[in-house]
């Protein structure tokens, strides 16, 4: 394998989870969850990257972008059980009390 | 008939990516929300194998035990606990999916042309440099992180630190009703307050029966 085969591949799942967060009108978790798919993407471009040019700093940034993302999960689902308590409801189409 | 190395590595890299590709789409098209979190645990577990292949020990191992063994429970208990009510066919079919997808396939064909034709000179083609023995990633990695990013790593501790506070004062409510002791009225107490001493002539019992019942 080349770096073209990683390139390759973490495009596809980075594609998947965007038509992911368009396709999905059912509830915010999935879309977190296609978040979740979009940052994996990107690490694997950054590992990829880091191995095949010999630069170790990638998988540095790569560790703390998995930290972030936990505290952004963390958060994110802690929001999501506030609001299913004042609405009742997770779908998309209910949310739109911002949208004027 | 015997594998080469160099074959046995490229099945293998095709086999999970195949996998990683096709829970990903699972995660996005069931219907049934625990499903599509269990079909992210495959997802991680997929590309962990494809991380471990061009020797990124350390992230590997980070990705199972951080993602599959904290934030995906986590999913799953929010998941189980907001008992979310499953999508019905008639709500499916007025979605975006033929924007989605012809969204996804233009951009898909926009990344290949990308790596295909505009950077095809750029992006090195060289296969991996394998190690020898003796190599430890997890040690190139430390020193990496202990030396130059070591105050991004404080950073880091406190971002989680942050993520921590804020996650429990969100979900934390009051009911109504619950008898629970108020910590600084406890503390504020002045005896002087609370205890009267009361001069008074003793005085004969009235009910003396009572003490023998009890």
């Amino acid at each position: 394998m080349s770096l073209q085969h990683y390139l390759i591949v973490s495009a596809i799942l980075f594609v998947i989870s965007m038509a992911g967060i368009f396709v999905n009108r059912r509830n915010v978790l999935v879309v977190l969850m296609s978040i979740e798919l979009m940052l994996l993407a990107v690490n694997t471009n950054l590992i990829a990257f880091s191995k095949y040019l010999g630069d170790v700093q990638g998988q540095v940034f790569v560790f703390f972008i998995l930290t972030v993302a936990a505290a952004e999960a963390a958060i994110g689902l802690a929001i999501l059980v506030v609001l299913f308590r004042n609405k009742k409801t997770l779908e998309v189409k209910e949310i739109n009390e911002l949208e004027g | 008939m015997m594998i080469s190395p160099e074959l046995f590595q490229q099945l293998i890299f095709y086999v999970f990516a195949a996998f990683t590709v096709g829970s990903a789409m699972a995660v996005i098209s069931v219907k049934n929300t625990i499903y599509s979190a269990l079909f992210l645990v495959l997802c991680f577990f997929n590309t962990a194998v494809l991380w471990l292949l061009i020797e990124a020990e350390f992230l590997a191992i980070t990705l199972v035990l951080v993602y599959v063994g904290a934030v995906m429970v986590l999913f799953l208990f929010v998941v189980m606990m907001l008992d979310v009510k499953q999508a019905k066919a008639s709500q499916l079919k007025q979605s975006y999916t033929k924007a989605a997808i012809l969204i996804a396939a233009a951009m898909l064909v926009e990344l290949m042309m990308l790596f295909g034709y505009k950077l095809s000179g750029q992006i090195p083609t060289n296969e991996l440099i394998r190690q020898g023995q003796g190599y430890s990633n997890v040690q190139e990695v430390g020193l990496e992180l202990f030396t130059h990013y070591v105050y991004p790593f404080e950073i880091a501790a406190v971002v989680l630190l942050v993520a921590i506070v804020a996650a429990i004062m969100l979900t934390l409510r009051k009911r109504e009703g619950n008898k629970q002791m108020d910590a600084g009225k406890q503390i504020n107490i002045n005896p002087t307050e609370r205890v009267r001493i009361v001069s008074m002539k003793a005085e004969k019992g009235q009910d003396q029966d009572h003490g023998e019942e009890s």
